[in-house]
C-alpha cells in the first residue's frame, strides 16, 4: 500500500474525522495552556468554567445538527432560547389567589412543581415554534434559511412581549436557577462532581448520537439530507422527518434556555442569546457537518462547540479586546470550513 | 497526444495512453467506464496535468496548463452534464467570456450578429439569441454549447457522450452537424457507449481500457463485435440473455392512465414472469408514467391496480405493496452519493435491522453482503460511500435496493444508461434471472417494467414491447412482432 493510498484509506474512516477534531481541540487548549499567565487556564475551576459555558451551545447544537444534516438550517435558535428563558420566569411569577383571599406567588405554595410546570411549559412552547418553522418550511415549500429568518425576529418579539420588554425578576430562587451552579466552590453540590446542568447535555449527547446512529428516524435523517429525491423515491417520509428535526431543534433550545436562565443568574431576560444561533451554527460546522447535508455527527458537534468556547473564553483571560475576540472566532470558522473542504477534494 | 500517463494517489487512472486526430476527422474514443476517456480528456483540456508523455497540437508541443489555456489554443470540451448558465440568453452563453467590448461596455448589436452567426452554424437559425437557455430543450441546450465552441474558433472538439440524454430526432441532426463541421475541418474526437453510434459517424476509432491504448483503426474495417471484444477484453457472446420464461397473472395493471401532463392515455397489463419493455422518445412521456406508478405524480385520471390494491399511492406504500422502482438519474434522483452503500441498498427496508424500530449499522452492513456478491457490486466494503464506485456499480446498488425490499414488480427507468458493456452484461443477466423468479426467496417469478431509449436493449430483452408516443402509450406486442425501424416509427407516430 503506497503512503498517498494509505492516507486516503485513513481519510475515509470515521474515527479520524473525529479524531482530527478532537486534535485540534487539544492544541487550542494547549495554546491558552501554555500562554495565559500562571497557569490560571488549566485551573479545575476554569475548566468547570468552560464546561458551563459550552453548555448552553452545545445543547441547542445538537438539534441544529439534525436539521444541518438534513441539509437545513435553523437561524431562530437564539431566540428560542430567550422565549425558554422568558416563558421559566414568568411561570415563576405566576399570582394566584391565597387562603387569605390576598394574590401569592404560585412558586411560595409549590416550591419544587411550579419550576418544573415552568419546564413544562418552556419546552411545550419552544418545541411548538420549531415545530412551526418545520410545517412552514414543509408546506410552503419556502427554504429554511428564509422561514427561521422571519422566526428570529417573530419568535424574539413574542419573548420580548411575553416579558414586556423588561427582565423579568421571579420571587424566589428555584432549583431551576441553579441549575448550572458550580460544583467545585459549592460544597452542598460538590456531590454531582458537575453542573446538573452538565449531566442533563451529558444525557442529551447520549440520546441524540443514539437516535441519530442507530434508528429508523436517523438514517431517514442523512437521506433526507444527502438526497431528498433518493429519499423520497425509497418511501422515506421527507416532510414528517423535517418537521421532527425542527421540532427538535426547539426541543433542545427549550433544555438550552433553562441553563441560560440559570447562567444568567436567574432572570427571564428577553434579550438573551443574541447571536446564539451563529456560535451554535459554528459548532456545528467545525465538528464537520456540511451545509449542504448528509454529514455531520453528534460527537464532532460536542468538540466543535468547545472550541468555540474555549477560543471564546480563552481570548478574554488573554486580555484580548473584544473586536480582537470576534475576529479570532470567525477566521477559525472559515479556516475549519476550508480544511474540511480541502479533505473532501483529497478524497474524491 | 503520445505515452500519457497520469496516477491518482495509488490508482493509475492512465498508463501510457496514445491518440491521435488528424484535421476534419471524426476520432471515436470508445471504452467501458473507468477505462480512463474521462482522464485523458481532462489532460487534453487542462484541467489536469499529465506525469509523464507528451502532447503535440498542430506537430508543435503542448502543454496546457489550464482549461482557459486550452480554450484559447482551440480546444473546446462538452461535457455530457451541460455547462450553460441557465438564467443567460443564449447569446450570453455563446459569448460567455469573449463579450465583445467596448471600454468595459457590452457592444450587444455586435454581441446580437455574432451569436446569430454561431447559431446558423449549428443550425439554429430561427433560434432568438435573446431567449433564456432555460427555455430550450436539452437538444437544443447542447447544441449552444457546439455553438459557443464555435464561436471560439475552435479546431478540436471533444464530445463526451453527447447522445446518452438525446432523442433520435436531435441525434440524426447532432449527426449531420458534427459531419458539417468535420467537413469545415475541425477535429472531432467523440466519446460514446453506442457502438452503432461509432459505426455510424466516425473516421477512425481508438479503444482504451484499464488506462491503456488496446486498439485503433479504420472504423470501416473493424465489426462492432472486434470492437466490444477490445472494450472488455473478452468477447461478448450473448450480450442479451433471454431464457424461456412463462407469464403469470396480471400483477400490474393501468387503465388509461393520465398524468397532469403526459402522458395522456397508458393501459398495460404486466405479468409475473415477463419483461415489458416501453420504448419511445425522450419527452414522450414515460418516466411520467413510471413515475405516477410509483406515486411521485399525481393522477390525473384513469386507474392503477397492483394485485388487489387499486388507486393512487405513496411511494411508501408502494413499497409495501411489492413495487420498488430505480429512476432515470441515477445522480440527481436514485442515489444518496455521499452516504454509503448500505445506507443506500437498505433504505426502503430498514425493518428487521435491528429490535424495534432501531437500525444496527453492522446488520445492515451485514444485509448487504449476499447481493454485493451476487450481482456483483465491486467495492471495498458495504461502508464504502457510494460516490465512490464507478457508474455501472452504482446503477447495481440502485437496482440491488429493489432486491434488498424483496419487491415483486420492478420499475426500471433507462437502467443502463451511461454505464460500461460490461456491468450491462450483468444487469441484463439480473433481468433475465428475476423474471425467471431465481433470485428471490421463494423463487417467485418477478415482474420487470422498463424503459428504455436504447432500441436494441429492448428487443434483447423483453418478452412485450409497447411504444410512448407523445403521451400514447401504444397496444404491448410480442417481441418477434417488432424490429427497430418499426418501434422507431411508431415513437415518432408514423405509423
Amino acid at each position: 500500500m503506497s503512503k498517498a493510498h494509505f492516507f486516503k484509506e485513513l481519510k475515509s474512516k470515521a474515527w479520524f474525522n473525529i479524531g482530527a477534531r478532537f486534535l485540534a481541540l487539544i492544541i487550542v487548549f494547549l495554546f491558552f495552556a501554555i500562554f495565559v499567565e500562571d497557569g490560571k487556564f488549566y485551573t479545575l475551576r476554569n475548566l468547570e468554567n468552560i464546561v458551563r459555558q459550552s453548555s448552553v451551545y452545545a445543547t441547542a447544537a445538537l438539534g441544529m445538527t439534525f436539521v444541518i444534516i438534513t441539509a437545513g438550517i435553523d437561524l431562530s435558535v437564539g431566540s428560542i432560547i430567550a422565549l425558554a428563558v422568558v416563558v421559566v420566569a414568568w411561570t415563576l411569577n405566576i399570582q394566584i389567589d391565597g387562603a387569605n383571599g390576598e394574590l401569592v406567588y404560585l412558586v411560595h405554595q409549590y416550591p419544587f412543581a411550579t419550576p418544573l410546570l415552568a419546564c413544562l411549559l418552556a419546552i411545550a412552547a419552544s418545541s411548538l415554534v420549531g415545530l412551526l418553522n418545520g410545517a412552514l418550511i414543509v408546506r410552503l415549500k419556502i427554504v429554511p434559511f428564509i422561514v427561521t429568518l422571519g422566526s428570529m425576529g417573530i419568535i424574539r418579539g413574542l419573548a420580548k412581549g411575553i416579558a414586556s420588554e423588561r427582565d423579568i425578576y421571579p420571587p424566589e430562587e428555584t432549583w431551576i436557577g441553579g441549575l448550572m451552579d458550580p460544583t467545585l466552590t459549592n460544597k452542598a453540590k460538590s456531590w454531582m462532581l458537575l453542573p446538573a446542568g452538565v449531566w442533563i447535555l451529558i444525557v442529551c449527547i447520549a440520546i441524540a448520537s443514539f437516535i441519530l446512529k442507530y434508528t429508523r428516524f436517523g438514517r431517514h435523517v442523512y437521506a433526507v439530507g444527502s438526497n431528498e429525491e433518493t429519499a423520497r423515491l425509497c418511501g422515506v417520509p421527507v416532510g414528517r422527518t423535517k418537521l421532527i428535526v425542527y421540532a427538535l431543534t426547539g426541543f433542545f433550545c427549550a433544555l438550552a434556555g433553562f441553563m441560560q436562565f440559570s447562567y444568567i443568574g436567574g432572570v427571564g431576560q428577553p434579550t438573551t442569546g443574541i447571536m446564539y444561533e451563529l456560535f451554535v451554527i459554528a459548532a456545528v460546522i467545525i465538528g464537520g457537518a456540511s451545509f449542504s447535508g448528509g454529514e455531520g455527527s453528534i460527537l464532532g458537534t460536542i468538540v466543535g462547540a468547545l472550541i468555540i468556547t474555549i477560543l471564546y473564553m480563552g481570548g478574554q483571560q488573554m486580555g484580548w479586546p473584544k473586536w480582537v475576540q470576534e475576529m479570532v472566532i470567525g477566521g477559525i470558522i472559515i479556516l475549519a470550513v476550508a480544511v474540511d473542504r480541502l479533505r473532501h477534494s483529497k478524497l474524491a | 497526444m503520445r505515452g500519457i500517463h497520469k496516477r491518482f494517489g495509488a490508482t493509475q487512472a492512465l498508463r501510457g495512453v496514445d491518440i491521435s486526430v488528424h484535421p476534419g476527422e471524426v476520432m471515436a474514443l470508445v471504452g467501458e467506464n473507468g477505462a480512463g476517456k474521462s482522464t485523458l480528456m481532462k489532460v487534453l483540456s487542462g484541467a489536469h496535468a499529465s506525469d509523464e508523455g507528451e502532447l503535440f497540437l498542430d506537430g508543435e508541443p503542448y502543454t496546457p496548463g489550464n482549461p482557459l489555456h486550452a480554450r484559447e489554443q482551440g480546444i473546446a470540451m462538452i461535457y455530457q452534464e451541460l455547462s450553460l448558465a441557465p438564467h443567460l440568453s443564449v447569446m450570453e452563453n455563446i459569448l460567455l467570456g469573449i463579450e465583445p467590448t467596448r471600454r468595459g461596455l457590452i457592444l450587444w448589436d455586435e454581441m446580437k450578429s455574432k451569436a446569430a452567426a454561431a447559431l446558423s452554424t449549428v443550425g439554429l437559425e430561427n433560434l432568438s439569441p435573446k431567449t433564456p437557455v432555460n427555455q430550450l430543450s436539452i437538444a437544443h441546450q447542447q447544441l449552444i454549447e457546439i455553438a459557443r465552441a464555435v464561436a471560439l474558433d475552435c479546431r478540436v472538439l471533444v464530445l463526451d457522450e453527447p447522445t446518452s440524454s438525446l432523442a433520435a430526432k436531435d441525434i440524426e441532426k447532432l449527426f449531420a452537424l458534427v459531419r458539417d463541421l468535420s467537413e469545415k475541418g475541425i477535429s472531432v474526437i467523440y466519446i460514446s457507449h453506442f457502438l452503432e453510434e461509432v459505426q455510424a459517424l466516425s473516421h477512425r476509432y481508438t479503444v482504451l481500457r484499464d488506462g491503456e491504448t488496446v486498439g485503433d483503426g479504420q472504423t470501416a474495417d473493424a465489426s462492432e463485435e472486434a470492437i466490444i471484444a477490445l472494450m472488455v477484453g473478452r468477447s461478448v457472446d450473448d450480450l442479451y440473455p433471454r431464457s424461456q420464461r412463462t407469464a403469470g397473472s396480471v400483477v400490474l395493471e393501468t387503465n388509461r392512465l393520465a398524468g397532469i401532463d403526459k402522458p395522456n392515455t397508458a393501459s398495460i397489463q404486466l405479468r409475473k414472469g415477463e419483461v415489458l419493455g416501453i420504448a419511445g422518445l425522450v419527452g414522450a412521456g414515460r418516466t411520467e408514467f413510471l413515475d405516477i406508478i410509483f406515486g411521485l405524480e399525481p393522477i390525473a385520471s384513469g386507474d392503477i391496480s397492483i394485485g388487489s390494491y387499486s388507486g393512487s399511492a405513496l411511494p411508501a406504500l408502494r413499497w409495501q405493496q411489492g413495487v420498488g422502482m430505480v429512476s432515470e438519474d441515477r445522480k440527481t434522483q436514485g442515489l444518496a452519493l455521499g452516504l454509503s452503500i448500505a445506507d443506500n441498498l437498505t433504505l426502503p427496508k430498514l425493518d428487521g435491522l435491528g429490535p424495534g424500530r432501531l437500525v444496527i449499522p453492522s446488520q445492515q452492513a451485514k444485509a448487504c453482503e449476499p447481493w454485493i456478491e451476487r450481482i456483483p457490486i465491486k467495492c471495498q466494503s458495504a461502508r464504502q460511500p457510494v460516490c465512490d464506485l464507478s457508474g455501472g456499480n452504482q446503477q447495481k446498488v440502485a437496482i440491488a435496493r429493489l432486491l434488498h425490499a424483496d419487491v415483486d414488480i420492478l420499475l426500471l427507468d433507462e437502467p443502463t444508461r451511461g454505464i460500461d458493456v460490461g456491468s450491462k452484461a450483468q444487469i441484463y443477466q439480473l433481468i433475465d434471472s428475476l423474471a425467471r423468479g431465481e433470485e428471490s426467496e421463494g423463487r417467485s417469478p418477478k415482474a420487470v417494467l422498463i424503459v428504455s431509449s436504447y432500441l436494441p436493449e429492448l428487443l434483447g430483452i423483453c418478452d412485450r414491447i409497447a411504444v410512448m408516443c407523445r403521451g400514447q402509450l401504444s397496444k404491448a406486442k410480442p417481441v418477434e412482432d417488432w424490429d427497430e425501424h418499426q418501434l422507431m416509427a411508431t415513437a415518432i407516430g408514423q405509423e
